[in-house]
């Protein structure tokens, strides 16, 4: 496997706090990789400088070989990244169908197929086709965040927190499309405070801690690792 | 939210004068209340109050009083029973809406109004075309100017009329009438290019620097903008001639291909000329709105962090929009300055970027066909009130008018699509929790 996305030693700042000191991953072509860690680790600040919303003050990013470091969001999005950012941030007053429309922004033209894909996808936003965004469920604002992303065609898909406040039956519906998606071929690199869902979902794994990887490893045996159990999964070790 | 209904745990937000309709009462009467006793007779001066104790004596209070109770009656009914009304009528405006919706009903309509936008006027005395020309539809134009800046991308914009001032004294300038002499003179109609594109280049100098504020600090920033142009324009004596301005500013001709026609001080000439350019922007922008670039403005108005994240370059999309609107308001400067033949500092003053404000919120924020009517309706009622009330009253009914609206129908006379979803969405508390949201709980966004 070919490596599709290479973080190398990034710092970024918010003025004199250090939100991540050297942080260095990798994406391969075709993985879902995640990456965990707890509130305020540096795992959103990680993938908003990937997807060009931050600066990295130094470090080098690497997309398909080529640095993407401090290239504006709306270009970036052109390279095939797309960002579904955190909290979903739909357009409230936008119809669903708008809300796509706008996913498919870097495109003159908004490709037929591609809605079709996304309706395949979620036959929910289908339903809802001409209902304001504002009106939908969680959930359904969730599917909708991810299919305004998939209307820009991805090939390295950036998900951040799409579990955050849904109902676990929605959670595990929402997972068992992000897999269907990446077996499409798309890759993605999931950010999650649900760390066991999102290890059994990806391959791989990276945890952050205060701005560092402290770990990293093949998704299950991340899933198997003590410390991981005890700080992330909240598995008492003593009857493990 | 009906939790506390009953008994002594009545929350602070559930008592009786809390509820909305109430609020609205008070609010109607308390307009009605203050327009009786501030507008009419004039007191006479060392009496203290003696113009209040006027209005205190005959029917004035009770009949404005009166006025205000009416409207929040049918306000109110409207908002209680209109769910009946609308069950009641519901095959009339089936009806409707198959007749409306119709695409021969559409352009008869708009053949119909093009009719009485050229055929009415010619009727009129010549004080009205006047009215017709540079009140209606010269604001007409800014409106729909600065509906592009306020109503599409959400900018607030407190010095648009800043860029009507720059599109003024580019006439001028083009014309030779001021102590600067261009290098060629030039008929009014070649300024109409030069106009835009000294505002566009305007617009973006402004803008640059300052479209990363967001909000506020963009409303002040516009704001200083504005009375920077006018106070520099009355201060370069030498430039602009100061506070005395430019005169004889001369009209638009047309000598070409064997056509000569000149426009004189007869105001009807330039309303046609009005109505030509008015519908070559409308159509323009008519267009932009549903573009892929007009959606782009409705993302960044919405959420300027999602847009970015979808790949609009918020920035840019913001210069244009605030470069487009100060273009159009360049066009209006270039009419105006030409029509009236001379302008000076004190045309340009904050009170008109206000008042262009207030007829886009009053008409409709981002609904073109809604900002025409408002300004059309707030220019042309002061005119109208010239016969029936004192002149020091005239701005006080048209406040009050402003206030009335806010208070009933806060999304403007002919409200866009997309804000009347927006205000009406205040009403649902959680999309996630609430399926129907609770009686008690729609229309109180007051």
């Amino acid at each position: 496997m070919t490596e599709l996305l290479e973080v190398d030693g990034i710092e970024v700042r918010y003025g004199a706090i250090a939100a991540l000191k050297g942080v260095s991953f990798s994406v391969r072509r075709g993985e879902i990789v995640a990456l965990l860690g707890a509130n305020g680790a540096g795992k959103t600040t990680t993938q908003q400088t990937v997807s060009g919303l931050l600066r990295p003050a130094s470090g080098q990013i690497r997309y398909g070989g080529q640095r993407i470091d401090g290239v504006p969001a709306h270009e970036i999005i052109r390279l095939g990244i797309c960002h579904v950012p955190e909290g979903r941030r739909v357009f409230a007053r936008m119809s669903v169908v708008e809300n796509l429309q706008m996913g498919a922004f870097r495109f003159r033209r908004v490709r037929p197929e591609a809605l079709d894909r996304v309706f395949t996808l979620f036959p929910r936003l289908k339903e809802r086709a001409k209902q304001s965004a504002g009106t939908l469920s969680g959930g359904e604002q969730q599917m909708l965040a991810i299919g305004r992303a998939l209307m820009g065609e991805p090939r390295l898909l950036l998900l951040d927190e799409p579990s955050m406040g849904l109902a676990p039956l929605v959670v595990r519906q929402i997972f068992e499309i992000i897999r269907e998606i990446n077996q499409q071929g798309t890759t993605v690199l999931l950010v999650e405070q649900n760390a066991a869902q999102a290890l059994r979902l990806a391959h791989r794994g990276y945890v952050l801690e205060t701005g560092r990887i402290v770990m990293e490893d093949r998704a299950v045996t991340l899933l198997a690792d003590d410390r991981v159990r005890a700080a992330y999964l909240g598995e008492d070790l003593g009857e493990g | 939210m009906t939790f506390a209904a009953g008994g002594g745990s009545v929350g602070r937000r559930d008592a009786w004068y809390h509820k909305p309709d109430v609020r609205r009462l008070g609010a109607s009467l308390g307009v009605g209340l203050v327009l009786a006793l501030v507008t009419g007779k004039d007191g006479r001066s060392g009496h203290f109050g003696s113009g209040i104790a006027a209005a205190l004596g005959g029917v004035r209070v009770p009949s404005f009083l009166a006025v205000g109770l009416a409207l929040w009656g049918v306000a109110t009914g409207i908002n209680r029973y209109g769910d009946e009304m609308r069950r009641a009528l519901a095959p009339a405006t089936a009806a409707r809406k198959r007749v409306t919706g119709n695409a021969t009903f559409r352009t008869t309509s708009l053949l119909v109004m093009l009719v009485v936008a050229i055929g009415i006027p010619p009727m009129l005395s010549s004080f009205w075309q006047g009215v017709l020309v540079e009140q209606v539809g010269i604001f007409m134009l800014l409106a729909v100017g600065l509906n592009v800046v306020v109503g599409w991308a959400g900018l607030l914009d407190l010095g648009y009329i800043a860029f009507y001032a720059i599109g003024a004294y580019t006439t001028a300038y083009f014309t030779g009438t001021l102590p600067v002499q261009p290098p060629i003179v030039l008929n009014p109609f070649l300024c109409f290019p030069l106009a835009v594109l000294a505002c566009l280049l305007a617009g973006v100098l402004l803008g640059a620097p300052t479209l990363r504020l967001r909000g506020d600090y963009l409303a002040i920033v516009t704001l200083g903008f504005g009375e920077i142009v006018r106070i520099v324009a009355n201060n370069s004596d030498g430039i602009t001639n100061g506070s005395r301005g430019a005169t004889n500013i001369p009209h638009f001709s047309i000598h070409l291909l064997g056509i000569n026609y000149d426009w004189t001080l007869n105001s009807l000439p330039y309303w046609y000329l009005i109505m030509v350019v008015l519908a070559v922007v409308v159509l323009l922008f008519f267009r932009l709105e549903h573009s892929r670039i007009g959606r782009a403005w409705a993302a960044v108005r919405e959420d300027e962090v999602a847009a970015q994240a979808s790949g609009v370059a918020t920035v840019k999309i913001k210069l244009l929009a605030f470069a487009i609107g100060a273009s159009t308001s360049g066009l209006a400067g270039v009419i105006y300055a030409s029509k009236i033949g001379f302008i000076s500092p004190d045309n340009f003053l904050l009170i008109l970027s206000i008042s262009v404000l207030a007829y886009v919120v009053f008409g409709g924020m981002g609904s073109l066909f809604g900002v025409m009517v408002g300004a059309a309706l707030l220019t042309w009622l002061p005119q109208f009130l010239r016969d029936y009330v004192p002149a020091t009253d005239r701005n006080l009914y048209i406040g009050a008018i402003l206030v009335l609206m806010m208070i009933f129908r806060p999304a403007g006379l002919l409200p866009a699509r997309r804000r009347r979803t927006e205000l009406s969405l205040h009403d649902i508390p959680e999309a996630e929790t609430v399926a129907v949201p609770a009686p008690g709980s729609m229309g109180g966004s007051i």
